[in-house]
């Protein structure tokens, strides 16, 4: 690491610093009863026992994948569909009310019925997350579509580009970025649906591990599970950036 | 002679929310081979919506646009637009974007031959420094001149240029300006120019097309009287200077008539 970026990682650990200094704040303080909070070492200590003793690592790896498959095949419907929105007008008029009624769903209130419909399986947690993937990509994706400018379009026809080289060399370039965006938002959504998706008698899993720790009150297992989802969807979210940045150097940005 | 390009009769309205709204009015004239049309009428009058029928993005409400005797059906190589608001392409480097052309199916360019031709209008446009930057770092004048380098690349026979040199200061202007004459010179093209400068659509036109405050009508056609090639020295003639304030004073009156247009209340004088 440069000098640059020694000093962008000690900026960014700042507010993490403060953030378990107000933890341990709180809890000294005496305004709440301390058995309600562990402290963060106490935590810190859970999540060693978690790991070597429990399998903690099962569980993030079974959240993950959950996500990860949700998140994809999500993408991968709302991107043509969001493209095909964005790109014709009457579609869009014709299926927007509809979309943003499903939309508006939460995910949570639809468990009863995918539990009906597609059992109790990874198949029904499936369902959960792709349904939340889709629908907040495919708003993104035909937001971003329908502000596609028609002049490089103009431009590539007048230098005697077909519909095939159009499509390849200007629509696909410009869609990229909305791509990056919906992704970026589907896995957001994903995770914060995790927790309701893995309602269904799931064994495995960090929502699974948050919700069996509270009927047992077990409150710094709930802290290691919430802290995890955190890190994990941030870890993922630095990735794509770092994607995003890589792809669309083209772009302009007001920070580099 | 042959007629390149031929309006006739034509007339284009959009409508608009609040109604329709006038912007070219029966309008005729030809385009031969080998003209060079400068139009220029003031801003906000239709220009660009005239150049657009020909170049094949807007249908006339009535009348017909021809190009060679063909009724314009869309846009194609051989009408190359260099854009008013340029259309550099963004995700692409300066070299690809002058590339983009030549690598199209229509235009036939063998890959041996693409670095060339890239190369050559690098060196002309004063880009060669920036082949491989992205347009986000280049200034306005350069993303022009980018933008004039990708349409001469695919050597269109007809060029319509819509205010192609207006970002540019007055040196570079210039040397454009006299570039231009010089690729029209060895390739032989027929070009339609928007201008809002008198100077240059007498420096560099054959033809100038003085249009009404919008709609877009034909005020006058004005043929200029000095032969290719032609080169700055034209700029000190008497007859220049006589067909300068000639031209100066219909488009000063019709820019009056558009202003007096755009103006919401009337005041009293
Ligand atoms: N697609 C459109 N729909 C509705 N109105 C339009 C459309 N395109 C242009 N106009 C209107 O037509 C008029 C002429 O526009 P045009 O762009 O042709 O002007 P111009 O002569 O090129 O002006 P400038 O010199 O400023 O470029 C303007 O009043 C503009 O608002
Ligand atoms: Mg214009």
């Amino acid at each position: 690491m440069d000098g640059a970026g020694v000093r962008r990682f000690g900026l960014g650990l700042i507010p993490w610093v403060g953030a378990i200094l107000l933890w341990y704040a709180v809890r000294w303080s005496g305004f709440v009863n301390t058995s309600l909070i562990p402290a963060p070492h106490q935590v810190a200590a859970k999540f060693v026992e978690l790991l070597t003793k429990e399998g903690l690592l099962i569980d993030i790896f079974a959240s993950t994948r959950r996500v990860f498959f949700g998140v994809s095949l999500g993408i991968l419907v709302a991107v043509p569909v969001g493209f095909l929105l964005g790109w014709y007008r009457p579609a869009r008029t014709f299926a927007d009310p509809m979309i943003n009624f499903f939309r508006a769903l939460p995910p949570i209130a639809l468990i009863p019925l995918v539990i009906v419909y597609f059992g109790v399986d990874e198949l029904a947690k499936l369902v959960i997350l792709f349904y939340a993937s889709f629908f907040s990509g495919v708003i993104v994706m035909y937001e971003g579509v329908s502000q596609i400018t028609p002049l490089y379009i103009r431009v590539a026809q007048t230098l005697g580009a077909n519909q095939t080289e159009i499509f390849r060399k200007v629509i696909i370039p410009l869609t990229v970025p909305h791509i990056l965006t919906a992704l970026r938002v589907a896995l957001g959504v994903a995770w914060a649906t995790l927790v309701a998706s893995e309602l269904i008698a799931a064994q495995r899993g960090l929502g699974a591990m948050i919700q069996n720790a509270s009927t047992y009150f077990l409150l710094d297992v709930i802290y290691v599970g919430i802290i995890c989802i955190g890190l994990i969807a941030l870890i993922m979210d630095m990735i794509l950036r770092k994607i995003t940045a890589r792809l669309l150097v083209w772009q302009d940005r007001a920070i580099a | 002679m042959t007629t390149r390009a031929q309006f006739d009769k034509v007339s284009l309205a959009f409508e608009t929310p609040k109604g329709r709204l006038n912007v070219v009015e029966d309008v005729s004239y030809d385009i031969n081979d080998g003209d060079f049309i400068a139009v220029i009428g003031p801003s906000g009058c239709g220009k660009t919506t005239m150049m657009s029928m020909l170049a094949g993005f807007q249908k006339p409400t009535t009348g017909s646009v021809l190009f060679d005797g063909q009724p314009v059906a869309g846009p194609g190589p051989e009408r190359g637009v260099i854009f008013q608001e340029y259309g550099v392409f963004p995700w692409l480097t300066v070299k690809q974007n002058i590339a983009f052309g030549l690598t199209l199916r229509a235009n036939h360019v063998a890959a041996g031959e693409r670095d060339l031709i890239c190369d050559h209008y690098l060196g002309l446009m004063g880009l060669s420094d920036f082949a491989n930057s992205y347009p986000k770092h280049l200034s306005g004048g350069m993303r022009q001149r980018l933008a004039i380098a990708r349409a001469y690349a695919v050597k269109p026979q007809f060029l319509l240029m819509d205010e192609p040199f207006g970002a540019l200061d007055a040196q570079t202007r210039s040397n454009m300006q006299n570039l231009l004459l010089k690729v029209l010179q060895t390739e032989g093209k027929t070009v339609m120019l928007i201008t809002h400068s008198v100077e240059e659509a007498i420096y560099l036109a054959s033809r100038i097309v003085v249009v009404t405050a919008r709609p877009a009508r034909i005020r006058q056609i004005i043929d200029v009287p000095f032969a290719y090639p032609r080169d700055e020295s034209i700029q000190e003639r008497p007859e220049f200077g006589e067909l300068r304030s000639y031209i100066k004073h219909l488009v000063m009156d019709e820019y009056r008539a558009q202003q007096a247009q755009m103006r919401p209340v009337s005041f009293s004088e």
